[in-house]
């Protein structure tokens, strides 16, 4: 608990959480605003008003890798190293704050999203009546943890803000999307990538939606919502096992 | 008290640290000197559990460091100022390092009191100057009040007023009684600092002793004579045992001292103009010892005895 205290007041005493904070919770709500404003009639449905979700989490990585690449970068790594010499528990404790931060995050801008769309379009049938429709919502929450986690693994991996940032980035924006271009092979690989299978978590098979276009690309995964998200969170947590050992040998 | 033993660190090829065996003991302060690139801060990295030795090991308080349970209250250390933060200010920083070792609260509020941070406590640390940054380290250091305090060369780049506050600070530490190890590339300021001696050079143990005993060991002493008789005085010096350097008129001798000297003169009937003992400076003395053991020798370098010499008779 003392250890979670420590990284809680480390993560809130800067600023860049807060605006990372401001930031997502802006574009998702914002997205979800704008999308709602502009669409034409039976457009609108919960599936659609988590349209901008896939950004908002994009910053919320960067907020997770930030959080432990600034360490390195002014140094204060080593002075926490010092107080806490059990560097599995420092960066578990750092990891349990961040994501949790991240599922707050999460949570706040689905529900955020959903309500400012009630508002805009008070007639659009908005109500959470099925479990897929409460994944699509609540499931941000599950899904931002997880991300912060992979996040975090990359930046205690690779120790440079600007190398986790562009490599996280580079990966979520292009390498997958880009994936099933490769003849043969690109869509079987594109089915097991991460965000990919998470998309599956979120949106199924797109019923939350009124029209199929109303959110990003479904997923092509076949695994079942649940095992999609259980695959994402074991590629997270392997990543930070991982980058746990790596941290654990190396020099601080 | 620190004890190192046999503690060796490669990287590679490069020995940065090599077989390097010493103990600071408690109520001194104990200065740990060699040229820069010596191995002076992976040693205390390595003392701190952050560098992992290659072989060999290191103790504070008998304990391996990453077996005590609250560090921060047996070992403060300032390594590097620049340690912070920018955007935390100094009284955030000191709380979460309070924090983590289950220190008081109120702990923060008497370190920063007693470094003079009360009145920016509350100011990010991304805005302090060099000195101000060096002093929220050392409120660190001593937010535990921890029994061994280390500072990494913690004079570099203050002004003349931080200089002499540090150090003056250090010697109430040693004399509450706590271990202080303190290093630096400068023998003179651990002339002024350092009761005891760790020297090394090129990561190996050059020397360790008392100060004074440093100094006495490596300058020889000498005795500038100043005589119009020097020529029927060289032979009876030399005579006596002593070497006899110099021309015209002033010369230096070494083997005797100044009272015999005067002796010899007197009973010579050789008339002197001067009889006075030099002493050698502190930087001769560690360039005599580390003279071989700096890591990068420029050709400027190579020169420099010739001119020290003289540098060192006329002080």
């Amino acid at each position: 608990m003392t250890l979670l205290a420590v990284e809680r007041i480390k993560l809130f005493t800067t600023r860049s959480p807060w605006w990372g904070t401001l930031i997502a919770l802006a574009i998702a709500i914002g997205f979800a605003a704008l999308t709602t404003a502009t669409a034409d009639e039976g457009f609108v449905s919960v599936g659609s008003t988590q349209f901008g979700q896939f950004f908002a989490l994009t910053v919320v990585m960067v907020l997770a890798a930030l959080a432990i690449t600034t360490e390195y970068r002014f140094g204060t790594i080593r002075t926490t190293f010092q107080a806490i010499p059990n560097r599995v528990s420092a960066l578990l404790a750092k990891t349990t704050v961040v994501s949790s931060l991240a599922l707050a995050i999460g949570l706040l801008a689905a529900f955020g999203a959903l309500g400012i769309s009630a508002l805009i379009a008070p007639d659009a049938n908005l109500a959470l009546t099925s479990a897929a429709d409460w994944r699509q919502v609540a499931g941000n929450g599950l899904v931002y943890a997880l991300a912060a986690v992979l996040a975090l693994a990359v930046g205690i991996l690779l120790r440079h803000s600007a190398a986790a940032i562009a490599i996280l980035l580079i990966y979520t924006a292009v390498i997958e999307s880009l994936t099933p271009i490769i003849p043969e092979i690109g869509s079987t690989i594109h089915e097991w990538m991460p965000f990919n299978v998470v998309e599956k978590f979120l949106s199924g098979d797109g019923g939350t939606r009124a029209v199929a276009e109303a959110g990003p690309p479904l997923s092509t995964s076949t695994l079942s919502p649940w095992l999609a998200l259980a695959y994402f969170a074991a590629i997270a947590f392997g990543m930070l096992a991982v980058a746990l050992v790596v941290a654990h040998r190396r020099d601080a | 008290m620190i004890e190192a033993r046999g503690l060796t660190k490669r990287y590679g090829e490069t020995t940065a640290v090599d077989d390097l065996s010493f103990a600071a003991e408690p109520g001194v302060v104990t200065g740990f000197l060699g040229p820069n690139g010596a191995g002076k801060s992976t040693t205390m990295r390595m003392i701190l559990g952050l560098d992992r030795p290659t072989s060999g090991s290191v103790t504070v308080s008998g304990k391996r460091y990453h077996e005590l349970r609250h560090p921060l209250r047996t070992v403060g250390a300032l390594i590097d100022a620049r340690w912070v933060h920018p955007n935390r200010s100094a009284r955030s920083h000191l709380r979460w390092m309070a924090k983590s070792n289950d220190i008081p609260q109120r702990r923060v509020d008497e370190v920063l009191e007693t470094v003079g941070l009360t009145s920016v406590a509350n100011k990010k640390a991304g805005g302090f100057s060099l000195g101000m940054s060096q002093r929220l380290g050392i409120a660190g250091a001593l937010l535990g009040d921890p029994e061994i305090l280390m500072f990494d060369e913690p004079v570099n780049g203050l002004d003349p007023e931080g200089i002499l506050w540090i150090r003056r600070f250090m010697h109430r530490l040693a004399d509450e009684g706590r271990t202080v190890f303190v290093s630096s590339h400068l023998l003179s300021e651990m002339a002024l600092t350092a009761q005891d001696l760790v020297v090394i050079g090129k990561g190996e143990l050059i020397a360790q002793c008392s100060t004074a005993d440093f100094v006495s060991r490596a300058t020889e002493d000498a005795v500038k004579v100043r005589s119009p008789q020097l020529a029927e005085f060289r032979p009876v010096l030399a005579d006596a045992g002593a070497s006899v350097r110099g021309e015209d008129g002033a010369v230096l001798v070494s083997g005797l001292d100044s009272d015999a000297i005067g002796d010899l003169a007197a009973r010579h009937q050789v008339v002197l103009h001067e009889l006075s003992p030099q002493q050698g400076s502190l930087e001769q003395a560690f360039m005599q010892i580390t003279g071989d053991s700096v890591e990068y020798a420029s050709d400027f370098d190579d020169r420099a005895p010739a001119t020290t010499e003289l540098a060192g008779t006329a002080s």
